[in-house]
């Protein structure tokens, strides 16, 4: 048994043979040519349909490991055009009458050298892309189409590096996990195997050359390791290991879509923290019941512009129509001196968090607000929608911004367009003054929804964003959890749903307290939300509200966990 | 010619995304635009250009334009920059 350590990439474990990729370095002949416009015109041929090429790989792997992953194809494209090369190339051809094939590869390899010179992981990368690239260009200029790798079984893929072409080309159904000898976190293996779900180790130094034809390989992605010809117990071990993931996965996956009711019978809401299409469609897939948390930050500082009412209303649709009949919670814009954002000019303030943001920059920014009022009623026409105003400190904030919502809906109506005439209107609690006065605040709006990230930080009197208090930062703080049980209470005594949408609803340590407190709506990123359901479907809620109570008692985050994990294994 | 004269906030510097952003941006127009940091000067529509420049976080950087819509090209890209690349 041999074990070679390298990085963790991408977790879980994998066992069965290994298979060697070879990528053939073909290094061009320095020629010259004699017909220099053909050479030109055939460089200029290649290069068009190298873009191509790579463009339907773009599209290829859009859909199998998802849009951020596959950008690795669109730098791809931004090399294949970059002036650099291109124009090293083609001078290369008119002015020494060099045949494209070689002048191509030694413009890669010079920028491919100096990007290696850089010394850092993220550059090495960029030198694997330039050749990646130039590789393909010299295929089609020797006239050879893209070749796919035949696997002929299930395999562990080891190499000395792969290019995210190479990745592309094996049958995603053969490939049980990567090791590659070459390659940090950062590495495209690491991206892709990530986004694909496979085991990987990356860096391990070299590939082992005592690997015999029939060998036994096991990944253990969690780890790092890579064992080669495992004795009977690691085998054993293993495979163990590899059955308990995946037994609880696929019981995850398979219930996803399945209600969260506890033991005794509460159906608990399980909804999604999105902030885009695309976070819509993933929410969907992992079994989300609704939006919690709409975040429409992204439409305002994207593009640095002020976006117009008609494409703020197709922006929304999109992430609404997913969703069907179910809930969909829209938070009012959030933002305020902390970000830069100079098309909004937003004043600069010594302490950003304690300043104008949230509903106060709404209220002072009022034709912004205004305007995205007027695209959520309307994108929101025949959709379950609740519009929820962010960082409401008081009763007359809420007064305020009602005024301003009728105001708008009066407007829409006088103008014939069609909207939501009945939005729920609910409010975050993350100031403490909010929670405190919960009981007059839940009188005056329809939910509440606790965003437990402000919440403990201004609780706490401990920015965030500021390691020297980060210990401080935990929802898991007594005073934190005091606060959640008053809100919920005061919240229900007044008949409103209580929901959360900061991260305490997806952690799952404090979700069985929550469940103890009576909260109604559990908003999580999508990815948490098959094993929140789990967690949930594993109490009963008498058993949790003991817990809770327990909770309550305990004077630090520490002594909380303790608890709960007390009561998990009991 | 346009020149300016500016300090790179986002957190990677002239990496990735934002580097390719640069790149985009400047490659939009007809101007011939450099980018000199640390010495060197490179293509600002080179996407190898702007990386092997190695730029970091807090480096300050200048660009120089020259062609018919110079102004227009510098004014786009210190909007870029100054909106520390939309995030």
């Amino acid at each position: 048994m041999q074990i070679v350590t390298g990085i963790p990439a991408s977790k879980g474990i994998a066992i069965g043979p290994g298979f060697l990729y070879q990528t053939t370095e073909v290094i061009p002949e320095r020629r010259i040519v004699a017909d220099v416009k053909a050479e030109l015109e055939h460089f200029r041929l290649s290069c068009a349909k190298a873009d191509n090429e790579l463009e339907n790989l773009f599209n290829e792997a859009v859909e199998s490991v998802g849009e951020e992953a596959a950008e690795i194809f669109q730098a791809h494209r931004m090399m294949l055009q970059d002036p650099e090369i291109v124009q090293y190339v083609e001078d290369a051809i008119l002015n020494q009458k060099l045949a494209a094939d070689y002048a191509m590869y030694e413009a890669a390899e010079m920028n491919a050298e100096m990007m290696e010179a850089l010394e850092d992981e993220y550059f090495k990368a960029r030198a694997a892309d330039i050749r990646d690239v130039a590789r393909r260009v010299l295929r089609i200029l020797h006239g050879k189409e893209d070749q796919e790798v035949n696997l002929k079984q299930p395999s562990i893929i080891l190499a000395e590096d792969l290019a995210p072409s190479d990745t592309m080309q094996f049958e995603r159904t053969l490939i049980l996990g990567f090791f590659t000898a070459r390659g940090g976190t950062t590495s495209h293996t690491a991206i892709l195997s990530k986004a694909m779900g496979i085991p990987a180790v990356v860096g391990g130094g070299e590939i082992p050359s005592y690997l015999k034809l029939g060998s036994v390989l096991i990944i253990d992605g969690d780890n790092g390791k890579l064992i080669i010809d495992p004795d009977q117990r690691t085998l054993t071990n293993y495979h163990e290991k590899q059955e308990e993931q995946l037994a609880l996965y696929h019981q995850e996956m398979q219930s996803a879509h399945d209600p969260a009711i506890t033991i005794d019978g509460h159906e608990i809401e399980v909804v999604a923290n999105i902030g885009n299409r695309l976070d819509a469609e993933d929410a969907v897939a992992k079994g989300a019941e609704g939006v919690g948390l709409l975040r429409t930050e992204f439409s305002f500082i994207e593009d640095n512009v002020i976006p117009d009412e008609e494409s703020l209303v197709k922006t929304y649709q999109g992430m609404f129509s997913p969703f069907g009949d179910d809930p969909v919670v829209v938070r009012t814009l959030d933002i305020g001196g902390d970000k830069e954002m100079p098309h909004l000019q937003l004043p600069v303030e010594s302490n950003p968090f304690l300043g104008c943001r949230g509903i106060r920059l709404c209220f002072d920014k009022l034709d912004l607000f205004k305007l995205q009022l007027r695209a959520i009623l309307r994108a929101g026409e025949k959709t379950n929608l609740c519009i929820m105003f962010p960082m409401v400190a008081t009763v007359d904030e809420v007064g305020q911004a009602k005024a301003i919502l009728k105001e708008i809906m009066e407007a829409l109506e006088s103008e014939d367009l069609p909207f939501n005439h009945n939005p729920q209107v609910g409010i975050m609690i993350e100031v403490p003054s909010a929670a405190v006065c919960a009981d007059q605040l839940a009188e005056v709006v329809d939910f509440f929804s606790i965003g437990t990230n402000d919440l403990t930080q201004y609780t706490m009197a401990a920015d965030r964003t500021n390691a020297n208090v980060a210990y401080l930062i935990s929802a898991m703080q007594p005073a934190v959890i005091r606060l959640v049980a008053k809100v919920i209470e005061d919240g229900h005594a007044a008949g409103i749903w209580v929901g959360m949408c900061g991260e305490m609803a997806g952690d799952l340590t404090a979700i069985p307290i929550l469940l103890g407190l009576g909260l109604d709506e559990f908003s999580m990123t999508s990815p948490l939300i098959p094993a929140a359901k789990e967690i949930i479907r594993k109490w009963d809620t008498r058993q949790a509200k003991l817990l809770a109570e327990q909770s309550m008692a305990c004077k630090s985050p520490q002594e909380v966990k303790e608890l709960v994990e007390n009561w998990q294994t009991q | 010619m346009k020149e300016l004269k500016v300090t790179i906030k986002h957190e990677v510097g002239l990496h990735a995304r934002p580097a390719a952003q640069f790149v985009k941006t400047a490659s939009k127009y007809t101007s011939d635009v450099t980018l000199s940091y640390d010495g060197k000067t490179k293509n600002a529509k080179s996407i190898l250009g702007v990386l092997s420049m190695g730029v970091g976080a807090n480096a300050e950087i200048t660009i120089q334009a020259e062609g018919d819509d110079e102004e227009e090209v510098i004014n786009a890209l210190a909007e870029l920059i100054n909106n520390n690349f939309g995030e």
